[in-house]
């Protein structure tokens, strides 16, 4: 038998490993638009949540606007009164947000083609802005519960198995090793996408070279509306992912912030980079907390994640897997 | 730009005074239906409007004064709590009530200075209980350290009088509201001789994975609980995940209600309370707000939330705010009080059981009564419990006295800590 | 018309580098001076002075100095609000240690301090450029949260960790508690801006600022010329993080009276007071003033009237006031990319010229 405190800081690694899995999620809709159009999207945790939120709406058959409408025309307007299956409710929402792309291309990136990162940047702040107060018209500012059949709870195979290895059973949530296929599958088929098919390859020409692209003949705009949509259903699946453990609602978009470590750490060019330097930053954080946490004072997740990512990027100034930095003068 | 700016403001003062036409009983609705604990803010909100709503069109308002509930979103924001105080203010506002920790720290001094209520029931600063010291500010009937020595009381009780030996976590959200309990545990802990661990969670809390491994490792016999919007209902999914026995899990009242619950499902059933105030929507004033509020089209919000457990709070703290508003009425023998006379309404205030039937909420809140020194209350508190098949609370305890004993020192060193700050001196002697 | 330089002659060295050598620039610079000092302090009441125009001075103080190490030095931060609690609780700390000395030197001491500790998280950037150095201030912005809400001596062992400004005077009359009057705060954090800004106007012209800005253009072009990397970047630092240290002081002590620092000091303030700078124009002392108008004026603006005009419920009126603000930073970036500060420079040109376009 192992050591208990071993054992301990070995689930709680198995853990750590599993939230890195939910940061990753997040991390990942980062990475696509930074890479195809060097945009640092602020807005990607608003995404998920107006994902996460249209997709409650549609599924319980709420009315958008119903708030706004009854309270310009007096109307008591709540619900349609269905209940949409939940795959149904997910492809709608897919679509929701293929349109939303849409328009962020049409009236937003058109208008900015060519301008410096800092500037787009600034853009999608006021982006962030818009969806935040465009979501709650839509669909109201309370908690919603989010139930799309994603099994919950301990895993009992893991605990039984590992209770009769190291004699203590290990928690491992059932929807964190969802979490980690569903992440893996989107991993393989953003891969395959971008390896096999024609889009894909166009994603990839324009994430190489604007210019180079344009001039033989890839749609730039298309391309935008192409990884805005892919990004905006990245942002549905962690708004599920998340929202199933703690209801919908504005917080949601704040899972934004756990996301930025594992940029900084992992890149914010590459998807690879995204998923090892999620992994990274939960395994840290989570024992470092395990560790330190008792000594020190618990709640030190938040600033350690940065601590870490910052002794990594001290050695490795351009993240894990970003482009080496070249300088010339 | 800049006489653009002069002039956006210059229209933002027109808008400002505009609204400011001069009601009888102006009591403002701080209140947040947007930002991380709109689903806390939307149904108190509500419930608080409703019932001067109630007032205003069964009654004619209270003492035939109609009560005006001018409301300015503060989005949970001590900033934009500034800006609604002072835009509220000046419209004559008598009491204010703000739902949040750092608003009411915001406005202690503030309420000194300019003559204004303060009414934090069962939030705020603890130590204003303390009327000797703080002279604006109320809060009974109950308060935190009430709230912890309750849950303790009651784990005694369940424990046959003693919890030595026995492992109790607090469960804590990382802030000022958080940390309001620890001091009383610990002096709790050295009393019973139980063990006390805590456990910070920093807001907003999505993920308490680590806390969560750290209960199941260390196997507490009892979690407190002291959580506030989105870090509820992850801590019951949490606890449920892991199997922890949910009738063992306590939390302060700002951490049981529906929304709170309803995420994890029926994994919930059992999770504890505590609550100040009765439950469900079977007092006869829920008929009234029925009749004379919602169906009448005038509700707060879209009446969805009529009688559950954050709705009913808001309107006990509105009730409470009419009741010591007629007895500044009747006290200044004329209808049209002023600030300083419905602070002595405050003062004055008793609650019996037979006002609270008279009211319609039989039994719902604990009789209480005010004096010049204890703005507090007997601080006693009832545990609910949620029941996920018929999806409601129900009352499992009688109401349960706080151990004054222990409670009092604290209240009066931290009050004294801070008359010194502010150089106060006690009143009431 | 309006803004013709034609006939203004510069006869010497000292009118040639003033720092506003053109005669309109001048006028509106006074005719501030002349409302700011002179009649706002007689009208104000503690609506315009609370819950609009101290927010606005304090913000633009913090703005100042972000813009300082991130638009001259080019050092992206997303620091500023732990480096603001630094100035809150230092500030806090020598109050009520050592309550017989002036709060002006408070303040100033403050922003010493949170000079000392911004000089210190700003080591990394010796060594990470760009939006990596991000990490190295957000690392700063949790931790030092962290740490004050942890360690209870900085918050003087009190039951739940919040802090209150007790009362303190200048000349007699209180500038920080509760019992201030709206015309002090007023003046006492507008005398601070109008000096941080002369101070900031004159560094960024001078020697000091030049070599932030050749850091920030190029580094390694910097470098070769003989512009030392280490003591620019670190001076960056320590001016930006002094500013924004007695920006803290003051959004503590003056402006909110009590604080806790998760909730005041937050990452959303970090993000906020950036969000200033760009709005407004990064590299541009002006855009400072513009973008702390435009984030702390125009949604008060709004929800008077949303609310206060049009008698809309306040919940929806926070929604749409959010959509506005969005669009409008959108739509403004759309008609002029590099902030507010260039949008009033381009209308300056256009003055020049009006009526006559050619």
């Amino acid at each position: 038998m192992l050591p208990d405190q071993l054992v301990f800081a070995m689930e709680v690694t198995l853990n750590g490993l599993m939230a890195g899995v939910m940061y990753a999620l997040v991390a990942l809709g980062f990475v696509l638009i930074f890479k195809a159009s060097g945009i640092f999207n602020y807005a990607q945790g608003v995404l998920a949540l107006f994902a996460a939120l249209t997709l409650v709406g549609l599924q319980n058959g709420q009315i958008p606007f119903a708030h706004l409408i009854n309270a310009a025309f007096g109307t008591d307007l709540h619900s349609f009164g269905w209940t949409l299956p939940a795959a149904l409710a997910i492809a709608l929402t897919a679509l929701v947000m293929v349109g939303l792309a849409w328009a962020i291309e049409r009236l937003i990136l058109k208008h900015l083609v060519n301008q410096e990162p800092i500037i787009l940047f600034m853009a999608t702040i006021g982006l962030a802005y818009f969806l935040e107060g465009l979501g709650d018209v839509m669909w109201g500012a309370d908690i919603k519960t989010l139930d799309v059949g994603l099994p919950q709870g301990i895993s009992e195979g893991i605990e039984a198995v590992t209770a009769e290895w190291f004699g203590y059973g290990f928690f491992i949530d059932r929807l964190d090793i969802v979490a980690t296929l569903v992440a893996a599958a989107l991993v393989a088929a953003l891969t395959l996408f971008s390896q096999y098919t024609k889009y894909g390859r166009a994603l990839r020409a324009v994430a190489d070279d604007h210019q180079a692209a344009l001039s033989v003949g890839i749609s730039l705009r298309f391309v935008w509306v192409l990884v805005w949509s892919i990004a905006g259903f990245v942002a549905l699946i962690a708004g599920i992912m998340w929202g199933a453990k703690s209801g919908v609602q504005f917080s949601l978009s704040l899972i934004a912030l756990k996301a930025l470590p594992v940029l900084m750490l992992g890149g914010f060019t590459s998807i690879p980079g995204a998923i090892v330097g999620g992994l990274i930053i939960g395994m840290g954080e989570k024992l470092f907390e395990f560790f330190a946490g008792p000594l020190i004072g618990g709640a030190t997740e938040n600033w350690f994640a940065y601590v870490l990512a910052l002794l990594f990027l001290v050695f490795r100034p351009q993240g894990l897997f970003g482009e080496r930095i070249i300088e010339r003068v | 730009m800049r006489k653009s700016f002069t002039l956006l403001a210059a229209t933002a003062l027109a808008a400002a005074t505009a609204g400011a036409a001069q009601a009888d009983l102006v009591v403002p609705n701080l209140s947040y239906r947007t930002g991380p604990f709109a689903a806390g803010g939307i149904p108190y909100a509500d419930g608080f409007q409703d019932y001067f709503t109630l007032l205003n069109e069964r009654d004619g308002g209270i003492g035939g004064e109609i009560v005006k509930t001018p409301e300015c979103e503060t989005a949970y924001n001590t900033e934009k709590g500034v800006e609604c105080y002072e835009a509220t203010k000046g419209q004559g506002a008598l009491v204010y009530n703000p739902l949040s920790t750092g608003i009411t720290y915001q406005l202690i001094p503030k309420m000194q200075a300019d003559g204004i209520t303060l009414y934090t029931p069962g939030y705020g600063r603890t130590s204003a209980a303390n009327g000797r010291v703080f002279e604006w500010v109320f809060n009974y009937p109950a308060n935190y350290w009430d709230g912890a020595s309750v849950a303790i009381k009651y784990l005694l009780d369940q424990n046959g009088g003693s919890l030595e030996g026995k492992k109790i976590a607090l469960l804590y959200h990382n802030s000022a509201y958080g940390k309001e309990p620890i001091r009383t545990l610990e002096d709790l802990s050295k009393k019973h001789g139980f063990t006390l661990s805590t456990l910070p969670i920093d807001s907003p809390g999505q993920e308490q994975k680590s806390q969560w491994l750290q209960v199941r490792r260390e196997k507490p016999d009892y979690v407190l609980f002291w959580g506030w919007g989105v870090m509820n209902s992850v801590a019951i999914q949490e606890a449920a995940n892991i199997r922890f026995p949910m009738e063992n899990f306590i939390g302060i009242w700002w951490s049981g209600s529906e929304n709170d619950v309803a995420p994890a499902g029926a994994g919930a059933n059992g999770y504890k309370s505590l609550t100040m105030h009765g439950v469900g929507a079977d007092y006869p004033v829920y008929a009234d707000l029925k009749q004379y509020v919602v169906d009448a089209g005038k509700a707060a919000g879209d009446g969805s939330n009529v009688g559950t457990v954050i709705y009913s709070r808001g309107m006990y703290a509105a009730m409470v705010i009419a009741e010591a508003i007629r007895k500044a009425q009747e006290l200044a023998g004329t209808s049209a009080v002023n600030a300083a006379q419905v602070r002595d309404g405050f003062e004055a205030l008793e609650i019996t059981e037979a006002r609270m039937k008279e009211l319609g909420l039989p039994d719902f809140g604990q009789p209480f009564k005010a004096t010049c020194a204890d703005h507090g209350g007997p601080g006693m508190a009832r545990i609910q419990q949620w029941d996920a098949s018929a999806k409601r609370w129900t009352l499992v305890t009688d109401w349960i006295a706080p151990d004054d004993a222990v409670l009092d020192p604290l209240v009066a060193a931290d009050s004294a800590a801070y008359a010194k700050e502010a150089g106060l001196s006690e009143r009431c002697n | 018309m309006l803004y013709r330089e034609a006939g203004e002659f510069k006869t010497s060295y000292a009118q040639d580098s003033q720092t506003f050598p053109i005669w309109w620039d001048r006028l509106w610079y006074q005719v501030a001076l002349v409302v700011g000092f002179a009649i706002l302090p007689f009208v104000i009441n503690d609506y315009w002075a609370n819950a609009v125009v101290v927010p606005f001075l304090i913000y633009a103080i913090a703005a100042i100095g972000l813009n300082i190490l991130t638009g001259y030095c080019g050092q992206v931060s997303l620091g500023t609000g732990g480096f603001m609690a630094v100035g809150a609780y230092a500030v806090y700390k020598l109050m009520t240690a050592f309550p017989d000395v002036p709060i002006l030197i408070h303040v100033i001491l403050a922003g010493a301090i949170t000079a000392g500790v911004g000089v210190l998280f700003g080591l990394p950037s010796l060594r990470i450029k760009g939006f990596y150095l991000a990490v190295a201030t957000l690392a700063a912005q949790f931790f030092l949260v962290w740490l004050f809400n942890k360690v209870p001596w900085f918050y003087n062992y009190s039951a739940s960790g919040q802090i209150t400004a007790p009362e303190r005077t200048m000349f007699g009359i209180a500038v920080t508690g509760a019992n201030t009057p709206a015309w002090a705060k007023y003046l006492f954090c507008a005398a601070f801006l109008f000096a941080l800004a002369w101070i900031a106007r004159n560094l960024t012209r001078g020697t000091i600022g030049r070599k932030w800005m050749a850091i920030r253009d190029m580094d390694i072009a910097a470098e070769i010329i003989g512009v030392n990397p280490l003591t620019t970047k670190l001076s960056a630092f320590a001016v930006s993080s002094f500013f924004i240290g007695i920006a803290g002081a003051l959004f503590f002590a003056v402006y909110l009276g009590a604080a806790e620092v998760g909730e005041a000091f937050g990452i959303q303030k970090s993000f906020l007071i950036l969000f200033m700078i760009i709005i407004g124009g990064l590299g541009s002392i002006f855009g400072s003033f513009a973008g702390a108008a435009f984030l702390v004026l125009l949604p008060v603006f709004l929800k008077n009237v949303l609310v206060g005009g049009l008698g809309w419920p306040s919940d929806l009126a926070a929604h749409i006031e959010l959509m506005i603000v969005g669009a409008l930073i959108i739509g403004f970036l759309i008609l002029e990319p590099h902030g507010l500060a260039q949008l009033w420079r381009v209308l300056k040109e256009k003055l020049r010229l009006w009526p006559f376009p050619h």
